[in-house]
């Protein structure tokens, strides 16, 4: 999703109170931001508490702040930044954090981001926006840029199977129609999940924006779930205080009682061995085969 | 620019009572590093800082000082103070995120306001606006990794606009700087890097307006070697006044040594 990012903020760069931070990222990626953006694309160098209170500095004086960089390095090494000089002045601060879930794959478990928005999301304001597929990011951009408050938009891989055609954005969608359970995926592994669903017969939701209480699920969405007799929530994060956790807490207030649910989410980072990102779905049990196995004992 | 009058011995001395006082009525400590600091921050109110002009307290514990200078120049009033500490109170112990105007960011944790400052610097350059930005740190907060990447960031971007005062009081939570992690002569440190280093005694206010007068064209820094708890002398140069509040016997004789003075 970075050539997306690059040409959506490449896009907005006209806005002179808009200023760029990155943690020394972006090469061979955001060079047209850079040239774009002229002074008002910093590279703050390999210092990220550093580069968050700086966006916090400047955010104060109403600048429109962007900083990016590798997730973990975003959220995990400046998290105290990020609470006290962000969210405790409740400004809007966007976090661009590149590689979510397991999206470094290879890299190794220091560069992979299974714990960010269930961190994040513990703070005042925070909002999470994770793009789903490639076409989102320009209006998660946009959503990012209107924010009144401190965000953070995770970014991965857009991975529909091919010929499909990518609906509208929204913080919620209905990627596929179906009779049978009701899968409810987060960022762009829903979209890994589509030819499963349509081999089940299950509908397969989409969920883009957290927290719940800024994007509840839809009306149509409560409903299938009170009917269906399997419920799967799927995330590449880790369980504590992913969407599931969300979600389970959402339907017990709205009074919605799944009959039965299934939670497919990532692993802790203790694997012996690494692999890429379909590798490490596979091992933590989220890739689509692992959803196929548990819509067939559901 | 309004001209304005230059602090009095006893506008000192009065700003110290009044700190003593809402410490004492409060019962809390904290009181060394607020009296290393107070002279530094009433030149920096009365006498140097303009409408446009951001401060950043990065040492936060001295809060106490900070409310107390916002009150001799009329920006807190006697209302405030009173609240110090209390339930329902603007004014905590380490400064607000809301609610005070000349506050611009809820500090306390050690190592953020260098970066804080840094930011509002390079925003202020960004925009064209003028401004000088002062930040007061600690001493013992240079042990925090965060407050070298500020400086490596502030000099990197020649930030002319930015001021650093260090409150150098040689003590820090659990024993002397020296004693815990020296850097001693911390301003030796520093000098490596590309900006402006002045030492000064940061009780004297000759030498406080001296060295704010001088405007370089790159950041600077001006090490303040002050004494924690500075005027009482059972507080001078003692840990314990990092933490402990006063008895009434203690306030008392520490109001007759400041009277005295």
């Amino acid at each position: 999703m970075r050539k997306q990012l690059c040409d959506a903020l490449v896009a907005r760069a006209g806005k002179p109170d808009m200023v760029f931070l990155t943690g020394d990222l972006g090469f061979m990626a955001l060079e047209p931001l850079q040239a774009a953006m002229g002074e008002r694309f910093i590279n703050a160098g390999v210092a990220e508490q550093n580069l968050v209170s700086v966006a916090a500095g400047m955010s104060r004086l109403g600048l429109e702040v962007w900083t990016y960089s590798i997730a973990p390095f975003l959220y995990a090494r400046p998290f105290e930044q990020i609470r006290n000089d962000v969210c405790f002045h409740g400004l809007p601060v966007k976090l661009i954090g590149n590689g979510g879930g397991y999206g470094y794959g290879v890299m190794g478990s220091t560069h992979h981001a299974i714990e960010d928005y269930g961190v994040l999301l513990t703070l005042p304001g925070m909002h999470v926006i994770a793009p789903v597929f490639d076409e989102d990011v320009g209006s998660a951009v946009a959503r990012a840029g209107e924010a009144t408050g401190p965000c953070y938009l995770r970014l991965g891989r857009g991975e529909p199977p091919k010929g499909f055609l990518v609906p509208a954005y929204a913080p919620w969608r209905c990627l596929v129609e179906g009779e049978g359970a009701v899968v409810i995926a987060f960022g762009p592994l829903a979209g890994t999940y589509i030819e499963t669903a349509k081999a089940r017969g299950a509908s397969l939701w989409a969920v883009a924006e957290l927290p719940l209480d800024a994007s509840p699920p839809p009306a149509a969405l409560l409903a299938a779930i009170a009917q269906a007799k399997f419920i799967c929530i799927a995330e590449e994060h880790v369980r504590q205080g992913g969407l599931a956790s969300a979600l389970m807490l959402h339907l017990a207030l709205a009074g919605v009682a799944p009959r039965q649910i299934s939670h497919l989410y990532a692993r802790a980072h203790n694997f012996g061995r690494y692999g890429s990102q379909g590798y490490l779905r596979r091992q933590a049990g989220i890739d689509p085969a692992s959803l196929a196995a548990a819509l067939d004992q559901g | 620019m309004v001209e304005r009058k230059c602090l009095t011995p006893a506008d000192f001395t009065r700003a110290r009572q009044r700190l003593l006082r809402m410490h004492f009525e409060a019962g809390v400590g904290h009181l060394g590093g607020n009296l290393s600091a107070l002279d530094a921050m009433l030149v920096l109110f009365h006498e140097h800082l303009g409408p446009a002009d951001p401060f950043i307290l990065s040492k936060g514990h001295s809060a106490g000082a900070l409310y107390v200078a916002l009150w001799s120049v009329g920006r807190l009033g006697e209302d405030d103070l009173v609240q110090f500490h209390k339930d329902d109170t603007l004014l905590a112990g380490h400064p607000p995120a809301r609610g005070v105007a000349d506050i611009l960011f809820a500090t306390g944790s050690l190592g953020h306001g260098l970066s804080l400052a840094a930011g509002t610097a390079l925003g202020l350059r960004l925009l064209r606006r003028a401004g000088e930005v002062v930040c007061l740190t600690s001493d013992g907060e240079w042990q925090e990794g965060s407050t070298w990447e500020a400086l490596i960031f502030a000099c990197h971007h020649q930030l002319a606009n930015l001021t650093i005062l260090v409150d150098h009081n040689g003590l820090q939570g659990f024993g002397s700087t020296a004693d815990v992690a020296s850097m001693s002569p911390l301003w030796d440190k520093l000098q490596g890097f590309d900006l402006d280093v002045e030492v000064i005694d940061g009780h004297d206010p000759q030498a406080l307006r001296a060295a704010l007068a001088v405007r370089p064209n790159r950041p600077r820094a001006i090490m303040l070697r002050t004494v924690k708890g500075h005027g009482v002398s059972f507080l001078e140069g003692r840990m314990d006044s990092h933490y402990l509040p006063l008895s009434e016997a203690q306030y008392h004789q520490a109001v007759a040594e400041l009277v005295a003075r």
